[in-house]
């Protein structure tokens, strides 16, 4: 789930901070802008790895702050297709259920992934899988708090950079503001036998 | 910025030890992450002052959930070490990279989960294959949290108990 990305930056480090260390100042200031951000189709950032190259510095005209252009590798969550992770139900909506890992948390498993077959409890709000066998039907509910082994089918990115300001005649100010699109989403499945919660599985 | 290169260099070990398995960008498994996040943390809480200046908020909020989320598998309790004894046990299985890494990572202790992270299993491996592969497992990598939880509250002194049902 998590891979080494190797990035190229240039870094500023104002006056006031050349009296640190230059690694750690760089380290601080990588971390500052990547830590828990999403890079469009690279995953979400973690921490730095390390750094592999230090350039020379320069400062400019005007800017009293040196720019160094740096080499690193970063440590990015970016699980490879068909994975299997495990994580905890945030909670089921009729899209399918939406599981979270501590730290990341846009991950659904859509209705037809979920183990055959499952019916989305109303009442309740849970998506259910009638587990049949000879003595009949049970009832498997996938409830909040629980923890699910899934596989990843598949992942998108959203590119979330602000756009230009609309043209005047485009939109007028009292539409509604638009939906927060998460930059990095992941669709898992539960389809295959050992997949889903685990207390499921567990012979125990 | 630029990304220069960023198909999977999976992270999986530890620097460099130079088994020749593996290309030079070694693996990230949970454990190697998990290290590297409690030294960062480590580090950090000693030079005290700026862990809570504004820009380091994203980073301390990263870094306390992918803790807390490695903390629950059983790879709180790997070290470089096993991670080479199990790599070097793994030789003679022959599985690709991304198989022995979600192996480490997720310590599976039955025959259904190792189906689940080996491809075409069934094909690739018999029997007794996939025990002698299951004991591997579990005789090398430490258990997680959870069952050594269970262990500790189940035994009275006598290692052999058999597990009860």
């Amino acid at each position: 789930m998590f891979v080494l990305v190797e990035m190229v930056d240039t870094v500023r480090i104002p006056p006031w901070q050349f009296e640190r260390k230059l690694n750690d100042s760089i380290a601080e200031e990588l971390n500052k802008k990547l830590a828990n951000k999403v890079v469009y189709n690279v995953g979400l950032c973690i921490c730095l790895f390390d750094i592999t190259k230090l350039e020379d510095a320069y400062v400019f005209p005007g800017d009293g702050a040196s720019h160094t252009k740096v080499h690193f590798r970063y440590v990015v969550f970016h699980p490879f297709l068909d994975e299997i992770l495990i994580g905890k139900i945030k909670g089921c909506s009729p899209e399918g259920v939406h599981v979270s890992l501590d730290f990341f948390d846009d991950i659904l498993i859509p209705p037809e992934s979920l183990q055959q077959p499952a019916k989305f409890d109303e009442a309740e709000q849970v998506w259910v899988w009638e587990y049949e066998t000879e003595e009949g039907a049970h009832d498997l509910y996938m409830d909040t708090g629980e923890e699910i082994r899934f596989r990843v089918v598949d992942e998108s990115f959203v590119d979330t950079s602000p756009t230009g300001p609309s043209s005047a005649d485009a939109t007028t100010s009292s539409e509604e503001l638009p939906k927060k699109e998460a930059p990095y989403t992941l669709v898992g499945s539960i389809s295959e036998p050992g997949l889903g919660l685990l207390s499921w599985w567990t012979s125990s | 910025m630029e990304v220069k290169d960023a198909s999977s260099a999976l992270l999986s070990n530890y620097e460099r030890w130079g088994l020749t398995m593996f290309s030079r960008l070694e693996c990230s498994g949970y454990s190697q992450v998990f290290q590297l996040l409690t030294d960062l943390k480590e580090q950090r809480k000693e030079s005290g002052k700026n862990k809570h200046s504004s820009g380091q908020q994203n980073l301390n909020t990263i870094t306390y959930e992918t803790l807390k989320y490695i903390s629950k598998t059983p790879c709180r309790h790997q070290s470089p070490e096993i991670v080479r004894e199990f790599l070097t046990a793994m030789k003679s299985h022959k599985l690709t990279k991304a198989e022995k890494l979600q192996l480490l990572n997720h310590r599976p202790v039955t025959a259904v989960e190792i189906q689940l992270m080996v491809e075409e299993s069934e094909e690739r491996l018999t029997e007794e294959q996939i025990e002698a592969l299951l004991h591997t497992v579990t005789s090398i990598l430490p258990a997680g949290p959870e069952a050594e939880q269970k262990k500790n509250a189940n035994s009275d002194g006598t290692m052999d108990e058999e597990d009860p049902a």
